[in-house]
């Protein structure tokens, strides 16, 4: 198994929010996850990631023969683990690129491969940069520093197909979008999607659904996923809303 | 701030400081104490005419009737001026060495230990270095290749002998003796530091440096620096400064006098890494320096840039003086303070002539148990017309027992002149580091990202040649590995 979630109950300052979640995903396979606010998607992508803020009262995770709560955060990012954030944090004064270059070879070093030289990074930094339409200006700034919701969601996108992780989780990616940034996102996303990644997608609305095909989708309500299935059960929350699971 | 922060914070303060070593060299030094014996001492040792002998006792007098300024935002005992040595050599340093084959190897290992080579075909491209050890200057590098163009690059004891005219005139010209006591002690006791005076219209084609090294115990270092940039002329100078790990506190008081003629410009960067004690707040230097410039003709400018992460107690002002019109005056400062370290740094900008322009970048970083203060001035004198002012602070505080403060002060006594202020205190972010570490990066590396992030206004002032060890240096302050 590639991930699998067994029994998994979290809490963060009291109050339950994740109760006795299942979830396995395989490798290849796109995972959707829907649910209405405060339903605890957002948690779940952070305990995945590692943050620490949680409290796990129960249950396990394993991913790629690891018990992740072994693994701290950046562990668990060079095992393979990227987050797109919903909310990219800026950080002034740090450029993207020695940035990124850092972050590629300390998951190649975790990996014992040889670590990749300035030269060849900036040009693969600029290869991908030019795949996802994002100007070259861009690569010169700030981490996400003054940058606008979509650019900071194309950032995150740029950054996740130079770490080219095994499993990438989109927490709400979507959000803040027009339809267009909302292209450029999905597009790169599914030049990324190969039979040896996978992909959690957290999203509230269906409207991404569209552009990326889930092979799985899973209904969240209040901690727990309530319902499974096919891309069918996004179209039944289109049309009906979340009201019928609760 | 969760636990796995703490743990780092910790480790951090274990600070390792990488240039604590001494050198077993036996120098030559007088008794003990501070009288008028030491003081021709001094003068004797440095066979220096009457003139500069009348200058140092007329200083010690004033100096006797003084006291410490006492508004600093500083804690530490009475320092015991009977307690210290006011001059230390490497013995067989009554001539000065004429090249290097006559240096003691164990002085040039050293520098070498240091990352300061003397050899001038390994120096850096494009970087003289004047190199003081104690209370000495050992070696000057490319000064030939200066003096083609004019340019004086000497130890200030050389200048003495060789230029008394030019020291008669500026020497104390900005920084008078009796300003306040520690420049009055350095007025008396000064021993060695260097001189530069760029010619009209000359542009200095390099990088000057001077590396300072405290190596003796119980010995103070005054070193006495003096600039002169004549009309139109440039130059870049460049300071960096070690001391060896010691239980006892040093002290280290220094003067700097810049002065920029008309459309001169002065570029004064500093990187101050003197040893800062250990975890416990024992040991380490105590550094009370006093740099100021003055910005004597029309159209000058004087840019001080300084990376302070060393010493037990810094108390330093650079400053500028802007009499000539439309002269320009910059100060970019990042302190660092860890475990018990205190800085309480700064700077002065008056503006005295029309159309006078003042920059402020200011960013003190607090970890540990240390206190950070930034400390500055600015006014704005009745003829001072159209002045203008920005200043900026920025504090980061690291961890939740250290301290920042920033004390401006504004005075205006011209209605036109225009003042900005800004100023932020914050505490190392925890979403950035959850950010940085995502991405794969230890906590360690996102700690030193951040951090050298919020200094890059700053970083970036430095010349090339320093901003990469700048940037390391500062990383180190954090993280304490031995690079």
């Amino acid at each position: 198994m590639f991930l699998e979630i067994k029994d998994l109950s979290v809490k963060i300052e009291n109050k339950n929010i994740l109760k006795r979640l299942n979830l396995n995903i395989n490798k290849g396979e796109v995972h959707a996850i829907m649910g209405p606010n405060g339903s605890g998607k957002s948690t779940l992508a952070n305990v995945l990631a590692g943050k620490e803020d949680y409290e796990i009262l129960n249950g396990r995770i394993n991913f790629k023969d690891n018990d992740l709560f072994d693994l701290n955060i950046e562990e668990r990012a060079q095992e393979g683990m990227f987050l797109a954030f919903q909310y990219p944090v800026e950080i002034p004064g740090v450029n993207i690129t020695p940035f990124l270059h850092s972050a590629i070879n300390s998951k190649r070093k975790r990996m014992n491969e040889e670590e990749i030289d300035n030269l060849s990074f900036a040009k693969l930094l600029k290869s991908k940069a030019n795949d996802l339409g994002i100007n070259i200006d861009m690569l010169k700034r700030s981490v996400n520093t003054g940058f606008s919701g979509g650019e900071k969601k194309r950032y995150e996108i740029l950054q996740m197909s130079i770490l080219n992780p095994d499993l990438a989780i989109l927490d709400e990616t979507d959000s803040g979008l027009d339809i267009d940034a909302l292209k450029i996102v999905t597009d790169g996303v599914n030049k990324l999607k190969t039979n040896d990644n996978s992909f959690l997608i957290i999203t509230h609305y269906q409207k991404l659904l569209n552009y990326i095909k889930p092979d799985y989708v899973h209904v969240m309500v209040n901690g727990s996923i309530v319902k499974s299935g096919g891309s069918e059960i996004a179209a039944e929350i289109e049309k009906d809303g979340f009201q019928k699971f609760q | 701030m969760n636990s796995e922060t703490l743990n780092t914070l910790d480790s951090y303060s274990k600070n390792k400081y990488k240039y604590g070593f001494v050198t077993e060299i036996d120098s030559e030094k007088p008794k003990k104490g501070l009288d008028e014996d030491t003081i021709r001492f001094i003068s004797l040792k440095k066979n220096e005419p009457d003139w500069m002998l009348e200058w140092r006792l007329k200083a010690f007098s004033k100096w006797k009737k003084m006291k410490e300024p006492k508004w600093a935002n500083l804690n530490f005992p009475e320092i015991d001026y009977q307690d210290i040595y006011y001059y230390s050599a490497p013995k067989g340093f009554d001539k000065k060495p004429k090249d290097l084959s006559e240096v003691d190897p164990k002085l040039i290992e050293t520098y070498n230990k240091l990352g300061i080579p003397l050899e001038e075909q390994k120096v850096l491209a494009g970087v003289a270095v004047d190199v003081v050890f104690d209370s000495v200057s050992v070696a000057t590098t490319y000064k030939g290749e200066l003096e083609k163009l004019g340019i004086i690059f000497c130890s200030i004891g050389e200048a003495i002998q060789k230029h008394p005219d030019l020291i008669k005139k500026y020497l104390g010209s900005v920084i008078p003796a009796g300003d306040h006591s520690f420049s009055a002690l350095n007025s008396a006791v000064f021993t060695d530091g260097s001189f530069v005076y760029i010619p009209e219209g000359v542009k200095c084609p390099m990088e000057l440096s001077t590396y300072f090294r405290i190596n003796a115990e119980n010995t103070g270092q005054f070193e006495r620096t003096l600039i002169i940039a004549d009309k139109g002329s440039y130059v870049s100078y460049l300071e960096g400064c070690t001391a060896p790990k010691r239980d006892d506190n040093q002290l280290h008081a220094a003067n700097v006098e810049l002065i920029a003629f008309e459309d001169a410009e002065i570029k004064y960067s500093t990187v101050q890494n003197w040893y800062p004690g250990d975890e416990d707040g024992i040991g380490g230097i105590y550094n009370f320096v006093t740099k100021r410039g003055l910005c004597a003709g029309k159209n000058s400018k004087i840019s001080w840039t300084q990376v302070e992460t060393g010493s037990a107690i810094t108390w330093k002002y650079p400053s500028c003086i802007l009499k000539g019109d439309n002269s320009i005056g910059e100060f970019y400062s990042v302190a660092i303070t860890n475990n018990f370290q205190q800085a309480d740094t700064g700077t002065k900008m008056t503006h005295i002539g029309k159309n006078t322009k003042s920059k402020i970048i200011s960013k003190g970083i607090s970890l540990g148990k240390s206190q950070n203060t930034y400390r500055g001035e600015v006014s704005f004198l009745r003829k001072a017309d159209k002045a203008r002012n920005y200043t900026q602070c920025d504090s980061l505080l690291v961890g939740n027992q250290c301290g920042a403060h920033t004390v401006p002060y504004i005075d205006s006594k011209n209605n036109t002149a225009v003042i900005e202020h800004e100023a932020s205190t914050s505490k190392i972010n925890e979403d950035q580091l959850y950010y940085c570490r995502q991405r794969g990066l230890s906590h360690e590396e996102a700690v030193s990202l951040i951090v050298n992030g919020f200094c890059k206004q700053v970083l970036q002032e430095l010349p090339m040649e320093f901003a990469v060890e700048a940037q390391k240096l500062v990383s180190i302050s954090l993280e304490g590995s031995v690079g």
